[in-house]
């Protein structure tokens, strides 16, 4: 159906349409500058970014991600809580403790016997190991310290688990990822399965992969984590987002990162 | 058989959300038979569409734009998820349209396309429930629009 579409689309194209098509990012395959963004059919939302914002992502100084990496490199050893001990009391040089631990979250977690986001998993360290307040969603510290802890893990490739205790919220993430929702009426996997290299509007439309969170995002002004960045899409669609950290929006947090699997850490990314 | 009982079974759903849906514009009471063969679907209001309010629900409340390249150039940004919808009338009659934009399900289990008459959605945002995208005098307008496109 998608090839008998894409080949009307670009019959009408060719057929000199009244509109004119908007250019798209280069992107080529089989260029090798662009390996380190792609995995086999999987395409990082890199390669479907405008040129100045990949530019923008390349560059640590540039790159107002970094802002946030530096912020949490600071609370990772500053104490806080009424035990008295920072991150790096336990866990020592993050280089080291970190590597690697960005790319199997959302995970499920044997001590509060649920699913947890890499966020939340720092604020179960805070509130039960240092005795201190959760981090506030979306507050600069709470997205500091995420970025930190995952930027260890830049350019690892993601390996979150799907079996076992994980199964039953890897199912729920499916479903919920093939529900249609919303004023239109669509599913996740309408736009970003079935359509992904078409443009709504002005968007041009990726893969939908996670592989970048926390990332700066230019329309937020700010950076921000995929649980954002899925309400945003329930938004999109006009439906009602599922409250941050609920049972739903973090197994599509799961399911969607399962997607990106073999796809590289490239937090901070930078997007549109 | 299957297919005949899968589309009275729709039928009979859609029915049920037509009935629901409180209109301000005039509309037919009981739908005749046939009613929902796609190529006989009758028109969901007594006026007639109005095509240059059609023309314009279409740019704007109605989104088609942002998937489908339309003779609408005073409007930038068409998108291109559906097929160009120049000569759209020459292919389709208004029935066929009208169910397309209606609920364009009936016709394709699995397209991205919005069903714009239809109100009971899954999960709509708190203060859109139970209203359909388009009201169903905009659906005939929009149908009248998408007819002159020859
Ligand atoms: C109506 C189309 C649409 C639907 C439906 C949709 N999205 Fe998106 N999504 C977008 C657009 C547009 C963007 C921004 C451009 C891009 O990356 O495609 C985006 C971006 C994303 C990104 C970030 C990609 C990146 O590289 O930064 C993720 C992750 C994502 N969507 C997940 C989801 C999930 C999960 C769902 C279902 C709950 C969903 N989307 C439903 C349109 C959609
Ligand atoms: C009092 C010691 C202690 C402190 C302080 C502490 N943690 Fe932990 N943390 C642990 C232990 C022990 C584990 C491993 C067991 C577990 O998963 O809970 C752990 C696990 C983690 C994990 C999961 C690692 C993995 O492989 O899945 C992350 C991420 C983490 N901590 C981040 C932090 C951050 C960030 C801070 C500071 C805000 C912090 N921790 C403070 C003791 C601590
Ligand atoms: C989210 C994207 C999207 C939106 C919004 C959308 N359409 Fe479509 N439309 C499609 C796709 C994709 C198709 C191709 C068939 C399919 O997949 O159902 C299509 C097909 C059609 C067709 C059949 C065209 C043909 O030549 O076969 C008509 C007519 C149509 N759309 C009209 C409209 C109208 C009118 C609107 C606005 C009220 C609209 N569409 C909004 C995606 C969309």
């Amino acid at each position: 159906m998608r090839k008998t579409i894409l080949a009307a689309v670009i019959a009408a194209v060719a057929g000199g349409a009244a509109v004119p098509v908007l250019a798209d990012p280069p992107f080529d395959a089989k260029d090798p500058k662009y390996a380190p963004y792609i995995a086999g059919e999987k395409r990082s939302g890199y390669t479907f970014a405008e040129p100045e914002t990949r530019a923008m992502q390349d560059d640590d100084f540039s790159n107002p991600g970094f802002l946030w990496v530096e912020e949490g490199k600071k609370m990772w050893s500053k104490v806080d809580g009424k035990a008295g001990k920072a991150c790096k009391d336990c866990h020592g040089d993050a280089e080291k403790s970190m590597k690697g631990v960005g790319t199997v979250y959302p995970r499920f977690d044997p001590h509060a016997n649920a699913l947890l986001t890499l966020e939340q998993k720092i604020n179960q360290c805070r509130t039960e190991r240092m005795e201190a307040q959760p981090l506030k969603f979306d507050s600069k510290p709470y997205n500091a310290i995420a970025t930190f802890v995952k930027h260890q893990s830049f350019g690892m490739p993601f390996a979150v688990q799907t079996d076992g205790p994980v199964a039953p919220y890897f199912d729920m993430g499916r479903r919920l990822y093939y529900e249609r929702r919303g004023m239109s009426d669509v599913a996740c996997k309408h736009c970003h399965e079935d359509y992904w290299g078409m443009h709504m509007r002005t968007e041009l439309l990726s893969q939908g992969m996670p592989n970048g969170f926390p990332q700066y995002r230019l329309k937020w002004q700010t950076l921000g984590t995929a649980q954002k960045r899925i309400r945003g899409c329930f938004e999109e669609v006009r439906a009602e987002p599922y409250p941050v950290d609920s049972l739903e929006n973090t197994v599509l947090e799961l399911y969607a990162t399962w997607r990106a699997n073999g796809l590289r850490v490239e937090s901070p990314a930078v997007r549109k | 058989m299957q297919t005949s009982i899968t589309r009275l079974a729709l039928a009979a759903v859609l029915a049920v959300a037509l009935a629901g849906l409180a209109e301000a514009a005039p509309r037919k009471k009981a739908p005749e038979r046939g009613y929902f063969d796609v190529s006989r679907m009758a028109p969901l209001t007594d006026q007639k569409g109005d095509p240059a309010n059609g023309r314009k629900v279409a740019a704007t409340k109605g989104l088609c734009v942002s998937c489908h390249v339309m003779p609408i150039p005073e409007q930038p940004d068409h998108g291109d998820v559906g097929p160009d919808l120049a000569g759209v009338g020459s292919r389709m009659q208004p029935p066929e349209l009208r169910m397309r934009i209606v609920d364009p399900k009936v016709l394709y289990a699995d397209t991205i396309m919005p069903s714009f008459y239809k109100s009971d959605l899954n999960r709509v945002k708190k203060g859109l429930e139970g209203k359909p995208f388009l009201t169903a005098q905009e659906v005939e307008d929009v149908v009248a629009y998408l007819a002159t496109l020859k």
